[in-house]
């Protein structure tokens, strides 16, 4: 399995192009550009379509009619742009489209920062455009999970005709990590795209793609049916990694790259003689919440460590159902905590120093 | 002798009245003794005799209510 | 009957749904046009239209074509999405003055920037209509509508030409400005939007018509006087004619 040394952007491109990837559309935002840039010249080269559009919102549309013609469409941007696409997510949610959004989260609100972030969260995992819809969101830690996740997310929006979201932040975006692109990815049972709107009608009658139902019962009905879809993703499809739990005293909850440095804390800690676990949410959207009855009673606090003010803290509380007293750390604007941060939290918390 | 024939689709008409300002012999009318399916008033020929089967009426028709038929004269043996 | 030939039918371009319009608004005729030049093209089967947010939203059923309805102002970015993966398809977008002139003008400026082999048909009756009439950027000055109940005026903006605005743009092939008040005008509105098509697809590039169109409802007008209205105040304002040809003086 031949590894190569990429920046976390290019990867996350190449990636796509691995996955069948028709058609990219997307607009320059930092710090996701060299995605972009790569597709720029690979898709050309891969005999597929790249259009550099003239905004976030015109970009999602184009997705959208794509995603409409039957054909695998991506777009990537970082959170202001994320945010300018929320109307064109929330069309395709209703007009059930597959689509793959790559959000390099960046500090905010507002221009903000352009130094990582997981101040996102509520906006990718509660819907952040009108209606009642959610976007399969998957959290990757790394640039190896990265490739991976984005190899599957194509079929998995295939297969819930819903747009998929890969919420990473600056960090996995800027980083170099060896990466093969060869990983065997888990393959969806996907329908042919009978429904799509694509102008060859030689055996067909005419395909409309749409979210407009302005009689209020067939409104529900297409409600309803969109709530199964998400039923479906949060009783069968939670993904989550549970590190270190057994007999743990204290379990961090932490995902992304936020994730990736607890599990140096976890290693310090376990030098000091401290059982800490983690609960590493892979899905951000379906909440692992199946993993939080997992915990033994071994486990007394929560610790929450996110790079925000806390807003993926609130999943945690609605799953822990007052469980276990939960506690949070975060570092904002772009500072990135130090493993040792984490590690001191959790002393307090132990030491009783830290009550929740 | 009229040059052809309108076929009008009563129920689907909605009363706009276009029609009746563009027929160059003017031989088109809301019905005000009719309402459509819709509510509507319809239109109605008044005078079919005298239609020349130019197409005008149902050119200008905004819901392709009116068919427009030609009589094709067979040679007189 | 004798036997007779056709002269005039409704086109198979239609779906047998009826269109929604108020009475004699002319967005009907325009839809005709749309469904005949595709039928006489026989390039309805390749077609795609995507319907916009107006009057015209719910057109998606009334064409007999594959149909996207768009956001609002989005139809060409959606239209450039299809194209670019579906090179083969016919694309037509079916918009209105508020669509395209105002929320949506980047995204008409920017297709016709990349030069994007689609059409657009673009509706313009100087008022949002599906919202009740509001003032639109093609609401002619000292018209009333509902957003400027005492008229027009310089305050609100002057009122943009967009078939001209559209012809500057480098990437634009063909931009006409048509008319359909009358049997001869609907002629020649026709033979330029078949031209747009076909010039679509023969891959020249970015095509736009713009109509001049009604609304009598929320003008206050009987249909025959808004069309007569669209004549007298509209044209002159909006004047007909063809403000870009690339295509000019190829050999056919």
């Amino acid at each position: 399995m031949a590894k190569v040394l990429m920046k976390g952007n290019e990867a996350m491109a190449l990636a796509a192009i691995k996955a069948g990837c028709d058609a990219f559309y997307g607009y320059p935002i930092t710090p996701q550009n060299e995605l972009p840039e790569y597709l720029s010249k690979h898709m050309a080269l891969n005999g597929r379509v790249f259009v550099q559009s003239e905004s976030e919102v015109a970009a999602i549309n184009m997705v959208y009619g794509a995603a409409g013609a039957g054909a695998r469409a991506l777009t990537s941007s970082s959170s202001p742009g994320i945010a300018l696409k929320q109307e064109g997510i929330s069309y395709m949610a209703g007009a059930e489209l597959p689509g793959v959004i790559i959000n390099v989260m960046r500090g905010g609100p507002g221009l903000g920062g352009i130094q990582p972030s997981q101040g996102d969260y509520k906006q990718i995992t509660r819907g952040g455009g009108n209606g009642d819809y959610y976007l399969y969101s998957l959290a990757p830690e790394s640039l190896q999970e990265a490739v991976d996740l984005i190899k599957e997310s194509f079929d998995i929006a295939d297969y819930f005709r819903n747009p998929v979201m890969i919420a990473v932040d600056g960090l996995i975006g800027q980083m170099m990590e060896p990466v093969t692109f060869d990983n065997e990815t888990p393959k969806w049972e996907l329908e042919p795209k009978t429904w799509a709107a694509d102008g060859n009608r030689s055996n067909r009658e005419k395909n409309i793609i749409n979210s407009l139902y302005l009689d209020p019962l067939m409104l529900e009905k297409h409600n309803l049916k969109l709530k199964a879809k998400y039923d479906v993703m949060r009783d069968k499809h939670q993904r989550y990694e549970m590190i270190n739990v057994k007999d743990a005293e204290i379990v961090i909850v932490a995902y992304g790259s936020m994730a990736r440095i607890a599990r140096t804390s976890i290693e310090i800690l376990a030098e000091k003689g401290i059982k800490c676990g983690m609960i590493r949410p892979i899905t951000i959207f379906p909440f692992p919440d199946k993993a939080f009855r997992k915990l033994q009673d071994s486990v007394k606090n929560i610790l929450v460590v996110e790079m925000s003010t806390g807003q993926m803290l609130e999943d945690v509380k609605i799953a822990n159902e007052c469980e276990r007293p939960i506690h949070f750390y975060g570092r904002v604007g772009g500072i990135v905590p130090e493993a040792e941060e984490v590690v001191s939290q959790v002393l307090k918390i132990i030491g009783g120093e830290d009550n929740a | 002798m009229a040059k052809g024939q309108i076929f009008i689709e009563t129920d689907r008409c909605k009363g706009c009245a276009l029609c009746t300002f563009y027929c160059p012999v003017h031989i088109l009318k809301l019905d005000d003794t009719q309402t459509n399916a819709k509510g509507y008033t319809p239109m109605v020929t008044f005078d079919p005799d005298k239609c020349i089967a130019c197409g005008f009426c149902a050119i200008m028709c905004p819901d392709s209510v009116i068919t427009v038929e030609r009589f094709i004269k067979e040679a007189t043996k | 009957m004798p036997k007779s030939k056709t002269v005039y039918k409704r086109s198979e371009g239609l779906s047998l749904m009826d269109n929604s319009y108020c009475p004699g608004c002319t967005h009907g005729i325009i839809h005709k046009l749309v469904a005949e030049s595709l039928v006489e093209l026989e390039l309805l089967e390749r077609t795609i239209g995507i319907s916009s947010v107006g009057c015209s939203a719910l057109n998606y059923d009334f064409f007999s074509c594959d149909m996207q309805q768009a956001p609002h102002g989005r139809a060409p970015a959606v239209a450039t999405g299809i194209k670019r993966v579906r090179p083969n398809s016919i694309i037509f977008t079916y918009q209105g003055d508020g669509d395209l002139a105002s929320i949506g003008i980047a995204e008409a400026i920017h297709a016709a920037h990349r030069s994007e082999n689609i059409t657009i048909v673009f509706v313009n009756n100087a008022i949002y209509g599906m919202t009740g009439g509001q003032m639109s950027p093609t609401t002619l000055l000292g018209q009333k509508t509902t957003t400027s109940p005492d008229g027009r005026t310089k305050a609100h903006g002057l009122p943009l030409r967009i078939a001209e605005m559209m012809a500057t743009i480098p990437g634009a092939t063909y931009i006409e400005r048509v008319s359909v008040h009358n049997p001869q005008h609907v002629a020649k509105a026709k033979k330029a939007l078949k031209k747009a098509f076909s010039i679509q697809n023969d891959n020249k590039g970015f095509t736009l018509i713009e109509f001049i169109s009604t609304c009598p409802v929320n003008w206050g007008m009987t249909p025959k006087d808004a069309v007569d209205w669209a004549v007298d105040s509209m044209i002159p304002y909006y004047p007909l004619g063809v403000f870009k040809d690339a295509t000019e003086g190829e050999e056919k």
